[in-house]
């Protein structure tokens, strides 16, 4: 095992070649044929980002105007020009509403599982269950909202497309919530402890505020998915032309829906609206979870 | 003495007994109870899907499984509901989409793991989150609007080429138009890789340091290192994270209900148009009544059955999977 011997001289003194041109060629063939595919691989997650980002903003920008953003839905799919307007504004309230109700509630399961479930069975389970809850399809949370509370109320309202929004986002909250509160130093809660505060005050005025940050952008997240939901939203908010502020009077509508009840026609004044309508959401999605990422990286709690 | 002449209020501000230790009990009840609602809104979709749906199941019995006709409103005769024609579209484009998205997200996995240069890393990482970020509603006016009419020339020169071979030709049967099982299988697998990937990751970055070290240092190639270390390690974590992709392809609903078709349909021509069960849901809620909702509904609940089955078995396996890689790592 000398170490200042050359490479080179290696195999004359007897031992194996372990240099690159050793290895047989169909070894060498298949390593680079890996290699490859790893790349090709790469490449074809791109092409479709690439090509969606290309064609939305695309044609998107073609109709985008300030009356794109600030008028009426037109009545009629065949009419030109109009705006999303409502849409937009249905959008942010029903999102907005949604997270109200599940961001608290979230981050509170999230403290019952970190801070007084830890590994109990009931805990355990409602983790477990948590994740299941991630994998719901939304149509069927659409379904569920329709039965308990638009059949209840006898009216499809914004309130009924946040309460399914929100739905989906609990345990996404819980989640990243608790990923957020395991991180945080268990001296900080000693430290409190010793201080003689209650394990109560000590949760909400010491482990929630070092993990505030990361439950923050975890939540933006959660809220970002949720914006792009549609499903719900078409069963359970009905369907409105003019702005509608009110969550729990009359019908609503959210940019998802007019996506897709304007892609689904084969008018092209139509189809131009659902490219403006997803620019718009885009933006709103992304500029969420742009945020969100701007959080995390910037106030994170270190990981020792 | 001194000590315990002092007044009960100055004792209370040191330990806040009475009030604050009401506070801890209420705060403990209250975090469990908001713990809990998850187990409440899951066990009530259940109750409440069930009990809607019960006029169909009743009317159907066991055949709302096994027939293959859907006639809302016949000419004559009963209503008929039958999921297996949805069933068969849910599942032949959910497989598509796996036999696209798993090995692309396995690459990409490794890519993360054990290929990519610093630099590139971070970019590729914000690919796949981009990808997941975007609204499934977009993928679908894509795939309706670009995709669909683009790949019309393609599956047609698929059906040309292969059309004549017996087992082929009736897969690549005739193109009748680009919404079909094949493009909703496809705009479903750009939708799934993120989720496949981001967990296989995962995996793949608890395999321990020294088995690959081991491996290179035994003579492998990278290549012969990722398949006698990597992949033996990370097996069962991986069919999970294929599960969890399968259970959100099966329940995504608005690009598949703008790309499949919409027909009722079983065939093994993956260019023919077809439906799944969610989007029959979306489509059709809107101009339902009566039993007709009932069944829909009913659709909700197999729906509901299937995935939280399929998220259960992968949730124990990636759970199963990475206990034991902490346990080798140690």
């Amino acid at each position: 095992m000398s170490v200042t011997a050359p490479p080179a001289t290696r195999p004359a003194t007897g031992g194996p070649d372990l240099t690159r041109a050793a290895l047989s060629g169909r070894r060498r063939f298949t390593n680079h044929l890996a290699t490859a595919a790893i790349w090709g691989a790469v490449l074809l997650a791109v092409i479709p980002l690439a090509l969606v980002a290309y064609t939305v903003i695309g044609k998107g920008a073609g109709v985008m105007s300030l009356s794109f953003l600030t008028e009426d839905i037109p009545n009629s799919y065949r009419r030109e020009g109009g705006g999303m307007a409502p849409a937009i504004i249905g959008t942010l309230v029903i999102t907005g509403a949604a997270a109200l109700m599940a961001i608290p509630l979230g981050v509170f399961g999230a403290i019952y599982l970190n801070e007084y479930g830890k590994q109990k069975p009931l805990a355990r389970v409602i983790r477990l269950m948590a994740d299941v809850m991630t994998g719901v399809p939304s149509i069927v949370m659409g379904l569920f909202v329709y039965i308990s509370w638009v059949l209840l109320v006898g009216q499809q309202t914004g309130f009924a497309g946040a309460l399914a929004l929100a739905c989906l986002m609990l345990p996404v909250v819980i989640r990243s919530s608790e990923e957020m509160l395991r991180l945080v130093p268990e001296e900080l809660r000693q430290a409190s402890m010793a201080l003689g505060a209650r394990k109560w005050k000590t949760t909400l005025t010491v482990v929630l505020p070092a993990a505030i940050s990361g439950i923050t952008s975890g939540s933006l997240l959660a809220v970002a998915r949720a914006a792009g939901e549609t499903a719900p939203i078409i069963i359970v908010t009905g369907i409105v032309f003019t702005p509608n502020w009110n969550l729990f009077d009359g019908s609503n509508t959210a940019l998802p829906a007019q996506i897709f009840r304007n892609a689904s026609t084969s008018f092209p004044a139509a189809q131009d609206r659902a490219w403006g309508a997803a620019l718009t959401l885009i933006v709103i999605v992304l500029s969420f979870t742009v945020i969100a990422r701007f959080i995390s990286s910037r106030f994170a709690i270190k990981e020792r | 003495m001194t000590l315990t002449n002092k007044p009960p209020t100055a004792r209370s501000t040191l330990s806040q007994r009475g009030s604050s230790a009401l506070g801890d009990r209420v705060f403990s009840w209250w975090t469990l109870g908001t713990g809990l609602l998850v187990l409440a809104i899951l066990g009530l979709i259940l109750i409440t899907t069930v009990r809607e749906a019960w006029p169909a199941f009743d009317a159907m019995g066991l055949r709302f499984l096994t027939e293959r006709t859907w006639d809302p409103n016949p000419a004559a005769g009963d209503a008929i509901f039958g999921a297996l024609s949805f069933a068969f579209g849910t599942a032949i484009s959910s497989l598509i989409a796996l036999l696209f998205a798993v090995p692309v997200s396995v690459g990409i996995a490794l890519f993360l793991t054990e290929l990519a240069p610093r630099r590139l890393r971070g970019p590729a990482v914000t690919v796949i989150d981009l990808l997941a970020a975007v609204p499934s509603v977009v993928f679908g006016l894509w795939g309706i609007l670009v995709v669909a009419p683009a790949m019309v020339p393609v599956y047609q020169w698929l059906h040309d080429v292969f059309g004549g071979i017996p087992v082929l030709g009736s897969i690549f049967g005739p193109v009748s138009s680009g919404r079909n099982f094949m493009t909703a299988g496809l705009i479903l697998a750009i939708m799934v890789t993120p989720i496949i990937t981001s967990i296989t990751r995962e995996v793949f970055s608890t395999v321990p340091r020294a088995d690959k070290d081991a491996a290179l240092a035994l003579g492998a190639t990278r290549w012969e290192m990722i398949r006698g270390a990597v992949f033996p390690h990370s097996f069962g974590g991986v069919v999970g994270a294929v599960m969890l992709g399968l259970g959100r392809a099966m329940g995504e609903t608005i690009a598949v209900a703008l790309v499949i078709g919409g027909a009722t349909n079983i065939t093994a021509n993956l260019f023919a148009p077809g439906n799944s069960m969610a989007a029959v849901i979306v489509q059709q809620f809107g101009e339902s009544t009566g039993t007709f909702t009932a069944a829909l509904i009913g659709l909700g609940v197999v729906l509901f059955a299937m995935t939280v089955l399929i998220n259960v078995l992968a949730q124990t396996v990636v759970r199963r999977a990475e206990a034991r890689m902490k346990g080798s790592v140690a």
